[in-house]
């Protein structure tokens, strides 16, 4: 699977293969994330992280992934936000970073943003997240944590819970398992469930997704329970927002209908999604997700700059 | 008079212009906004809205301009609105030209993202870009944010 050079802008973009060869890749790479092993594969090549939008979590994934291959990274994000201000468009601003790297890693407010810097840039860019977009990482890596934690993605029951609607993560990830044959259901109060556009997408590729409101209907029958916060500021009224919050909340009670293999997993942060209870469960996996980002981001820039491990 | 003269006379023929025919029914005030229609227009103008098709069962809109010819910008979005839409052009009463409307694959500098986020709303220096997703009925998606293009009439540039 030849991923040199390229652009990782939507996870659209890759085909099923393509997602098992970066998963398989990733698999590789987790001695040396952990720090077990040492490779300098990508000694001499340098990362521009360009951060327009405060992310903390994905910033240091990318820049921890890049480090423990060898590879520098330089910190774009104070001059990018300078040029905003300053009225710079981001084509301008693509092009000189361009200059200074061998890969440009965009997060971006505006949707799109990332499509823009791959038309833009000799180098490579990897979308870390444009607005409401596609942050195709993110899915890499929560593919991944399925892969490991059940052995396979084929046919996986997968039950997304919380906000589906401004939720980017669960729209890419819906994306995603349709092509592994998963079985999604979705789970949200009717204002925040799944956009239809999404919907209609998965349902062209073969999915039929079962939506409700009840997440205990379903709870027995998941593999995997994929929990998104939901954002009290969706809702006009706070006494909604309270009892909607409230039936999603995840507690070890409502885990008794559970699988005994089930998987929990969240994007985070939480806020009080999954209470702190959970956490010690054998089906809490959302640590190891948030590790999985280093691998998966490893996997990535070394078959992007071309690296052989 | 027959029944089919009398329908023919329903629009008056032109000497020098154009006529738009076959335009989906409801469609022909969005051609006319295509068009630019003002009034400081100096062609006549006139628009069939509901009309009987001769060629099929169905109902069409027909718009004819006297004196003006379109440019290709102006025939690609009727494209975008009016997929069946057929222009011929009138010289001294004759159809010198005709030909159907096509819609290629991809619709670029066209029409604007409806999403505000988009970065094509941005004053980025480059130009929009939409993939056709289905073309009966018509729907693009922002080749930029991915997100469907909706009420592409509402839209174009
Ligand atoms: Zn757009």
């Amino acid at each position: 699977m030849d991923f040199y050079d390229r652009d990782v802008v939507s996870i659209r973009d890759l085909t099923r293969e393509e997602i098992e060869s970066i998963l398989d890749l990733s698999e590789k790479m987790m001695p040396y994330a952990t720090g077990e092993k040492v490779n300098r594969v990508l000694h001499g090549k340098i990362l521009g992280n360009l951060f327009f939008e405060p992310s903390t979590r994905t910033k240091l994934s990318f820049e921890s992934a890049a480090y423990r291959l060898g590879c520098d990274v330089i910190d774009v994000s104070e001059m990018s936000m300078t040029s905003i201000s300053k009225g710079e468009t981001l084509a301008d601003t693509i092009r000189m970073v361009d200059a200074y790297c061998d890969l440009i890693v965009l997060r971006h407010p505006y949707e799109g943003a990332a499509r823009l810097a791959a038309n833009f840039s000799i180098n490579p860019v990897i979308n870390a997240g444009d607005g409401a977009g596609s942050h195709p990482t993110q899915t890499l890596l929560d593919l991944f944590t399925m892969r490991q934690a059940k052995g396979s993605l084929d046919g996986l029951n997968v039950v997304l819970v919380g906000d589906l609607k401004y939720g980017r993560t669960v729209h890419s990830l819906a994306e995603a398992l349709t092509m592994f044959g998963a079985k999604l259901t979705l789970v949200a109060p009717d204002t925040l469930q799944m956009p239809d556009d999404i919907v209609n997408h998965i349902k062209e590729k073969g999915c039929r997704p079962v939506k409700t409101t009840s997440l205990e209907e379903v709870m027995d029958k998941a593999d995997v329970l994929y929990v998104t916060r939901i954002q009290k500021e969706r809702f006009p009224d706070p006494a909604e927002y309270k009892k909607v919050a409230g039936t999603y909340r995840i507690n070890n009670s409502m885990l008794r209908e559970a699988r005994r293999d089930m998987v929990i997993m969240h994007p985070l942060p939480r806020i009080d999604e999954i209470a702190p209870e959970v956490d010690a469960s054998e089906h809490a996996k959302y640590f190891q997700q948030a590790f999985n980002g280093v691998p998966v981001r490893m996997a990535l820039l070394c078959a992007i700059l071309g690296g052989e491990l | 008079m027959d029944v089919k003269t009398i329908k023919e006379i329903k629009l008056a023929p032109i000497r020098n212009g154009t006529v738009i025919d076959h335009i989906a029914t409801g469609q022909a005030l969005n051609v006319l906004k295509i068009l630019g229609v003002n009034e400081y227009m100096d062609s006549t103008i006139s628009v069939g809205i509901h009309v009987s098709s001769r060629k099929s069962a169905e109902w069409k809109d027909i718009v004819k301009i006297e004196d003006c010819e379109l440019d290709q910008k102006t025939v690609d979005k009727i494209a975008l609105i009016a997929p069946d839409a057929t222009i011929s052009i009138i010289r001294d009463y004759y159809v010198a030209e005709k030909f159907t409307v096509t819609l290629g694959d991809r619709v670029m500098g066209l029409a604007k993202c409806c999403n505000p986020n988009c970065i094509t709303n941005k004053n980025e220096p480059i130009e929009t870009e939409f993939v056709v997703i289905s073309r009966r009925p018509t729907k693009l998606r922002c080749s930029y944010c991915d997100r469907a293009l909706c009420n592409i009439s509402d839209n174009l540039l």
